[in-house]
């Protein structure tokens, strides 16, 4: 179906590109405007050129040092909670129920972590994991024996954000498995049954193919929110113990408002949201491609 | 099919005790969660917790105030996204592809980059500190979110349908509202629910374009005070999850599709 060439849509696509604009157009020339500049206070700037942009990227200075360590905290973060989240949403579509009320109940209470304010999913946690008052908190330390204090151990902290985390998504990934398992006609399911395909050939020759479209939706959402994610850690364990649990977010809040280093703070978002731009534009050509080929072999 | 339940109970598990754990915790009093160690149920329940909430303006606002700006900002999102989507779903123009990117990279840009300019851009408008402040900045999101999810469920619908409409002498605004909008009503419903979610779970913006107005930054106000009133801060986590449950129990039968964003 080829779309016929147009030109006067753009009057209706305007007001949804004036509001973002607004939001997104003028705010980012101010961050531009900020990152070439320097202050001493007293809202009296003067040019700075790329200093901001060369401190930042260079290993060497503090800044860089600081920007790299958040980066890569933030890299490592993302990748678990991917390597996390995909296999083990993957399976919990499978094991939905078929039919009956309990398909119902089941989604109302997958869903239910997404519903949740950012700040209330790290207070359930802040709660749930303390070692005084958590119900995990002690378990793991007075029946398990094992040390565990995300305010104080780097490992605790971790694997405290990190449980987190994969309560608050894999859902996400979940439902959208379902939803693409659900489009596949039962008679490709008899089909494979009449030819004694085994449990795992059904996944890997008809399931697998048909959920490459949502997980790609899928990790696409989940690495640029794993990337950007603020609230949740910053709750439980405020970017610490020391920096090890600072993301980049956390890390570039703390520039901006809590120094007041506008110029850095400025550098960092420019080419954090840079960085953004790049992941999405790969995921946008990938996916581009895949309903291409989708399309070409006439499976869409 | 026993795996499966085995599975799929032992995930539900895990997902219910951290919110069980909240609910004991807001049904008990400060000196039994701190003084008396882990116990199942609470062994004197007491609604104290809830009481503060409901009696307190400063609490109670919280919630009046960000289901304002959650539903000024869901309302605007889907009736600026609905005619781009239609023009996205039907049209090629000049630079479509690259306005649909464009739109993507602003569902993705990180709030914290935001949060400064934000606040000065909202101070310069006047509008810092209202409801109108974060229903407009929580679009930088949502618009890009609602045009995504919407043209995914118009594209499900033939074009014949338009071009037959347009045939018997519907004008344009007459066919969109009566013909197309009622076939992609649950489309419609669908990413209402997702501007809903985000507006409502968003924390940084909320919190840097109001004082205190958002009933999740006043949560934090709490937490990051001396001497945690865990109770009140447990029972204050329960309610905020009263709406989303209500939202969901809606669009239950088309949250799987609406997760995939209405391209399934």
């Amino acid at each position: 179906m080829v779309k016929p060439q147009n030109n006067r849509a753009w009057l209706l696509v305007l007001p949804a590109f004036l509001l973002v604009a607004f939001n997104a157009i003028i705010p980012l020339m101010t961050v531009v405007n900020y990152s070439v500049q320097d202050s001493f206070g007293n809202n009296e700037f003067f040019w700075n050129g790329v200093g901001w942009y060369k401190e930042l990227l260079d290993p060497a200075t503090q800044l860089g040092e600081r920007f790299y360590a958040s980066l890569a905290r933030n890299l490592l973060y993302s990748a678990l909670v991917i390597l996390i989240e995909v296999p083990l949403g993957i399976a919990v579509a499978l094991a939905m129920p078929k039919k009956g009320w309990t398909v119902a109940a089941c989604l109302i209470i997958l869903a239910l972590p997404l519903l949740i304010p950012w700040n209330v999913v790290g207070t359930i946690w802040q709660i749930f994991a303390r070692e005084d008052i958590g119900l995990l908190g002690s378990f793991v330390n007075k029946t398990l024996h094992i040390d565990y204090n995300y305010t104080s151990g780097v490992l605790s902290a971790w694997a405290t954000i990190i449980a987190m985390d994969v309560w608050h998504w894999t859902s996400l990934i979940a439902l959208l498995c379902y939803a693409g398992l659900k489009s596949i006609p039962d008679n490709f399911y008899q089909a494979a049954r009449i030819d004694g395909a085994s449990r795992w050939a059904i996944f890997r020759n008809i399931e697998l193919p048909k959920l490459r479209r949502v997980l790609l939706i899928g990790v696409l959402l989940r690495f640029m929110d794993s990337f950007m994610v603020y609230t949740e850690p910053f709750v439980v364990t405020g970017g610490g113990p020391g920096n090890s649990t600072t993301v980049l977010s956390i890390d570039l809040v703390k520039i901006a408002l809590g120094q007041f280093d506008i110029g850095k703070a400025a550098a960092m978002s420019i080419v954090y949201n840079l960085i953004v731009l790049a992941v999405c534009w790969i995921f946008y050509t990938v996916m581009t491609q895949v309903d291409a080929e989708d399309k070409a072999e006439g499976r869409s | 099919m026993r795996s499966n339940r085995l599975v799929m109970g032992f995930y539900l598990l895990f997902l219910l005790i951290p919110i069980y754990w909240l609910l004991m915790m807001s049904l008990k009093t400060n000196t039994e969660i701190l003084s008396s160690g882990i116990t199942f149920v609470p062994k004197v329940p007491t609604l104290a917790n809830y009481k503060t909430i409901f009696t307190d303006p400063s609490w109670y606002m919280g919630y009046v105030n960000s289901l304002i700006y959650v539903l000024i900002n869901t309302v605007l999102a889907i009736s600026v996204a609905l005619p781009a989507a239609y023009a996205f779903s039907r049209y090629h123009f000049l630079g479509d592809k690259h306005l649909f990117f464009w739109f993507l990279t602003n569902r993705m840009a990180p709030p914290a980059v935001f949060a400064l300019p934000f606040f000065n851009l909202y101070s310069a408008i006047g509008l810092f500190n209202t409801h109108w402040a974060v229903a407009l900045a929580h679009c930088i999101f949502n618009v890009p979110l609602a045009i995504w999810i919407l043209e995914g469920f118009m594209s499900g619908v033939p074009r014949e349908i338009d071009e037959t409409a347009y045939l018997d002498g519907y004008g344009f605004f007459r066919f969109f509202f009566k013909i197309f909008t009622p076939l992609i009503a649950s489309g419609i419903g669908v990413a209402a629910f997702f501007c809903f979610m985000f507006s409502w779970v968003e924390l940084l913006m909320a919190r840097t374009l109001t004082n205190n107005m958002a009933i999740s930054s006043i949560m934090t106000r709490t937490a990051s005070a001396a001497g945690m009133d865990w109770g009140v801060l447990a029972a204050a986590g329960i309610l905020t999850l009263v709406p989303g449950v209500l939202v969901i129990w809606f669009v239950r039968d088309y949250i799987a599709k609406g997760f995939a964003l209405g391209r399934v």
